[in-house]
């Protein structure tokens, strides 16, 4: 999880300096998280930016992409995190021993047959309804053949003419950092297919080995409509496919391991033109920020081909981004299209579902995303506070959790975004990792606000709380941290200070009176940092104010 | 479910008719290897009733059972040639263990089909065999499981005896598309024994198995029971699981299976029959004690299918149908009107689309569906320098003649362009077959005809005519792109061979409705006169 963390998308772009406070370009509120707590050793190159962000990337993005329009559609495949395979009752977990999580059915042994596993039924509904789809009560399997030797089959499992869901749309925000502004994108179907095994080559290249364990792992594949214009909007659909899956928990969504795929096609065309340029798929993106960076790449790569006249040279063809190049590459032209001759898959029976089934599953449905950022806003956080907290299930799970024990919504953020995000940062850790729970971080909060510890105190204890866990009040008696508010205490304590400090005493007398500032330090200082104050400056202005 | 003798003894105490009524049938039991004793009664040919009551009297063993089939198999299997693997040591340890456990934990330690050799076409997977299905691509191939129809075989006591030749991968209604070998004619060793399941036909009918395990995609175990004179039944589509059956055309197989008398088929499919959790197509319809629906001779009214409906299909006794075929399928007709039935001709207007149509589909499954067979995993892998020469090196070298063809004929069906021509209007053909075939049953309990347009032709007749060969299956494969249950029932002979070619009649019913054409198979056979369905080549020995 610490790893996913901080897999966000981040751009090797601006970062810049503002009345003490440091932002960096950051995509996604995951990265947000961990860079708000970097301070002032950004890691990344940092080009002079004086202008604002937006306007910079805007600009830029005009300057590049002048009288042209990118068009792009996404192919998302997600990875069931079912117990068990599609079609049979293997195990599957990433990362096993190859071949060690197989049978007859799933390595295609002559007479084995798919079984279907209902789970993976359930996650499909799940998923189209969170993207409002329409949810076919009757669909089918069909069989997508061709040869390869890590598709046991000879051919996959997969939904070709009734997919399980379609015509939906997915709504989101994009980061404040690239101007914000809320986007809607159609999705045109959802359907349910199984993975191929992998092949693994020899370095020599004389041989390859495959292996079956993810054979037969359950896949959603979400088609979108070519609604995307930027590297930043296609990114931003990943990453919102990302957390519906995970809010849904459907898929862990790990793009390292492969559970979330986005394939992607990108074409341009002139402005005013309705007709879609040639278009290009772009495969081996690993990451947000790497989609992000491919699509900008081969927005730029297409337009200046158009600008050149050599718009025949876009052709249709399948191109790997390279992450070391920062480029992509042919990796093969698309002769003719592909014949998968597809036809119904006869030894499933359909798949029909009735509308309690359909209830059923909307009635267990979390809160999404969308529906949570809306809900934020409506609390009056900004965005910007919005889409940290709602966009990571976790710390949104953990900001709810805190609010419901009474814990004010904007001091609650401010926690959360602050102290929590640092902490979480340094020690790569994630919300539900550590021994804080929300109901003491509300109780903290409380404390501050009835005036039983400072902030500053709060501080302490809440680091004291995120390591060792306890409860406030336990850390408040244990450490002896409450708040001094007797104002006859506070008022001997001056009395002691202002007694043994009689030459600076004699020097505010004289005029000096910046010096009521040291009095209080010497205060705060003998109070070991529990006076109030508020108290504590009232009593010892009165006193001066007496003794001069 | 209650054993067959128990289900006998039940029904042979209730009044007996005056035996005037009864009927003489030739019975197995004059055969050398058959149980000495049968019951008195009069004919009961039934295998499997001999075995268990012998068993379960201690007049006979497991061992003494299978060895005496083990001799026969080996003195008959040099010509007729219907295994591509006998386990006959397996077998006989199998029995000696049934025989150790009825001596130590008593008979009801032991299934219904205790001590019953059975022969298993080998597209049908068996865990400690090989399974070729067939093939060459299969050689040395051994599965690591039982089809689910094996195992329940297995678990109900009965001893695989071998793997019966096939076409390859059910692909063939002659048994000479084998990549191992030709299988003979018990009838005639000049001739074909059917196909596909020709191994598993000519084994009943010679004897060297009780009762064997078919498939029947397109008529694969109705039309070699024609050709061998056993009875053969092609349960309805899901009635019996298809798990570990290589899949030839998903939508059409069934497996199937043979016996020498109804009685034994029937208490085969009683086993085999049932909901499977591993074929999500394997239907949860009731399975019934089939053979407990089965009247005993003696026990038989004089018109004991009277009220009964049977519709004789028209189409099925014209052009192209052999004149010796078509009378004895008139003679049983008028036979099953002397036991009291209505029997009138009905007309099925698509019958004749069923062919192509039939022909379409199958190829396009098999086309997909042998897709597995690359050489990757399992099976022969020839050694090439890159991908596709491996993979068309190995199908190349492991897949035969006929396979090939189908696999082509079905990638073209499937082709971009092609699909709405070919696989879809096979569809819609497909669906004026069943509702042709619904409207008759709705109308006639059952329907009849010949189940091949002739007796078993010489081997060698028509491999250089695969149009001829796919036209004999007319009689059969409207029944599976229906999905019904067909029986087919030896009905009388044609001339040739040295005692005559048997010729089966087919019955075909409504789905599910197995237990009603066992019934009527069964009153049928029992009451044919004149006939014996042995081989001239046990009765030499």
């Amino acid at each position: 999880m610490a790893l996913t963390l901080l897999r966000g998308i981040r751009t090797p772009m601006v970062a810049r300096r503002n009345a003490g406070l440091f932002f960096t370009t950051l995509q996604t509120p995951l990265s947000r998280f961990a860079t708000r707590a970097e301070s002032a050793q950004a890691t990344e190159p940092k080009p002079p930016a004086p202008k604002s962000i937006q306007l910079a990337t805007k600009e830029a993005a005009e300057q590049k992409t002048q009288g042209f329009e990118a068009v792009i559609g996404i192919e998302t495949h997600v990875q069931l995190s079912t117990v068990t395979k599609a079609f049979c009752s293997c195990l599957y977990s990433y990362g096993s021993q190859p071949n060690s999580t197989v049978c007859p059915t799933c390595m295609g042994h002559p007479g084995t047959l798919p079984v279907l596993n209902a789970k993976v039924v359930e996650c499909a509904v799940k998923l189209g309804l969170a993207l409002n789809c329409e949810i076919a009560m009757t669909s089918k399997f069909d069989r997508k053949q061709y040869f390869y030797p890590d598709l046991p089959k000879g051919y996959q499992i997969s939904q070709f003419d009734i997919p399980i869901a379609k015509e939906g749309y997915l709504d989101l925000d994009l980061p404040m950092e690239f101007g914000g502004g809320h986007r809607r994108f159609g999705i045109t179907r959802v359907h349910m297919e199984e993975d191929a095994g992998k092949l693994l080559h020899s370095e020599s290249g004389s041989y390859s080995q495959v292996d079956l364990n993810r054979a037969g792992v359950p896949l959603l594949e979400i088609v979108s409509e070519p609604d995307m214009r930027t590297g930043i909007e296609a990114a931003e659909y990943g990453a919102e496919i990302q957390r519906l899956v995970r809010y849904l928990g459907v898929s862990n969504g790990n793009m390292q391991e492969g559970s979330l795929r986005c394939d992607v096609n990108v074409s341009v065309r002139p402005i005013e033109q309705s007709k879609f340029g040639t278009k290009v798929e772009i495969k081996n993106m690993n990451s947000f920020s790497a989609i992000n960076r491919a699509i900008d790449y081969e927005i730029s790569r297409q337009i200046l081909l158009h600008k050149e006249g050599q718009a025949d040279q876009i052709v249709q063809e399948t191109r790997l981004w390279d992450e070391s190049s920062q480029k992509t590459f042919t990796m093969r032209k698309k002769e003719g299209l592909a014949d998968y001759r597809y036809f119904p898959e006869p030894d499933l029976p359909e798949i029909v579902l009735n509308s309690d089934y359909i209830d059923e599953i909307q009635k267990s449905m979390p809160e999404l995303p969308e529906a949570k950022r809306r809900r934020y806003e409506n609390m009056g956080l900004s965005m910007q506070d919005v889409l940290f907290l709602a966009n990571d299930d976790n710390v949104a799970r953990f900001f709810d959790s805190t609010l419901g024990h009474g814990a004010d919504a904007k001091l609650a953020a401010n926690w959360i975004m602050g102290d929590i995000a640092a902490y979480l940062k340094n020690e790569k850790l994630t919300i539900d990792e550590i021994k804080l729970t929300p109901l003491e971080l509300s109780e903290l909060i409380a404390s501050i606000k009835n005036g039983t510890i400072s902030g500053k105190i709060g501080k302490e204890i809440l680091i004291e709380l995120i390591a060792k866990g306890g409860t406030v009040k336990s850390v408040i008696e244990e450490k002896d941290l409450v708040q001094i508010v007797d104002p006859a205490a506070i008022e001997a304590m001056v009395d002691q200070v202002l007694a043994d400090n009689p030459k600076q005493l004699e020097q505010y007398r004289s005029g000096k009176t910046k010096l009521q500032g040291f009095f209080a330090g010497q205060v705060m200082k003998a109070s070991k940092g529990k006076a109030n104050p508020v108290l504590l400056n009232k009593i010892l202005g009165e006193k001066l104010k007496a003794s001069s | 479910m209650p054993p067959p003798l128990q289900a006998q003894r039940l029904l042979l105490s209730h009044r007996r008719l005056p035996s005037a009524h009864r009927r003489r049938f030739t019975a197995v039991s004059s055969l050398p290897s058959a149980p000495a004793k049968t019951l008195a009664t009069g004919p009961a040919p039934s295998t499997i009733l001999s075995i268990r009551e012998s068993l379960l009297s201690g007049e006979r063993t497991a061992a003494d059972i299978t060895a005496d089939y083990l001799s026969r198999l080996r003195r008959t299997e040099p010509s007729v040639r219907s295994f591509i693997h006998v386990a006959d040591a397996a077998a006989e340890r199998e029995a000696e263990d049934l025989d150790r456990r009825i001596a130590t934990e008593g008979q009801d330690a032991v299934g219904p089909l205790a001590g019953v050799l059975v022969g298993v076409k080998d597209n049908l997977c068996t865990a400690n065999m090989p399974s070729t299905g067939g093939s060459r691509i299969l050689d040395g191939y051994r599965p690591a499981y039982d089809a689910t129809a094996v195992r329940r075989l297995r678990e109900a006591g009965a001893i695989v005896v071998g793997k019966t030749n096939l076409d390859e991968f059910g692909m063939g209604s002659t048994t000479e598309g084998s990549g191992f070998q030709i299988t003979k004619n018990p009838w005639d060793d000049s001739r074909v024994p059917g196909g596909s399941s020709g191994g598993s036909a000519s084994a009943v009918s010679a004897r060297q198995c009780v009762v064997s395990l078919g498939s029947d995609t397109g008529g694969s175990v109705r039309q070699p029971a024609s050709f061998c004179g056993v009875v053969g039944l092609k349960p309805t589509y899901g009635r019996v699981s298809r798990f570990g059956l290589m899949a030839y055309a998903s939508s059409l197989d069934v497996v199937g299976c043979f016996g020498s008398s109804v009685f034994d088929t029937a208490a085969i499919l009683s086993v085999i029959a049932g909901t499977d959790k591993m074929d999500s197509t394997s239907s949860s319809h009731d399975v019934l004690d089939y053979k407990s629906e089965l009247v005993p001779l003696d026990l038989l009214e004089s018109k004991p299918l009277s009220g009964m409906r049977i519709g004789i299909i028209q189409q099925t006794l014209g052009e192209g149908v052999e004149t010796g075929v078509i009378s004895s399928i008139k003679d049983a007709a008028s036979h099953l009107e002397q036991l009291g039935s209505v029997v009138e001709e009905v007309s099925l207007p698509s019958f004749s689309l069923g062919l192509p149509a039939y022909y379409i589909l199958a190829s396009s499954e098999a086309s997909s569906n042998l897709s597995r067979y690359d050489g990757i995993r399992y099976g022969r892998q020839v050694s090439a320098d890159d991908l596709n020469e491996l993979y068309g090196g190995s199908r190349a070298n492991g897949l035969g003649h006929e396979v090939k063809m189908r696999i082509l004929m079905g990638t073209y069906a499937l082709s971009a362009g092609y699909y709405d021509a070919y696989y879809k209007r096979a569809q819609q053909v497909r669906t004026l077959v069943k509702k042709s075939f619904k409207e008759a049953l709705d109308r006639y309990d059952i329907l009849v005809s010949p189940a091949a347009p002739s007796a078993a032709y010489k081997i060698g007749e028509k491999t250089n005519d695969p149009l001829a060969m796919y036209a004999g299956d007319i009689m059969t494969v409207n029944v599976n792109l229906a999905g019904l249950p067909a029986l087919v029932v030896p009905c009388g002979f044609v001339e040739g061979g040295s005692a005559g070619l048997p010729v089966g009649l087919q019955m075909i019913g409504s789905p599910f409705s197995e237990g009603n054409l066992l019934r009527v198979g069964h009153i049928f056979e029992q009451t044919l006169q004149n006939y014996s369905f042995v081989p001239p080549l046990l009765a030499e020995s």
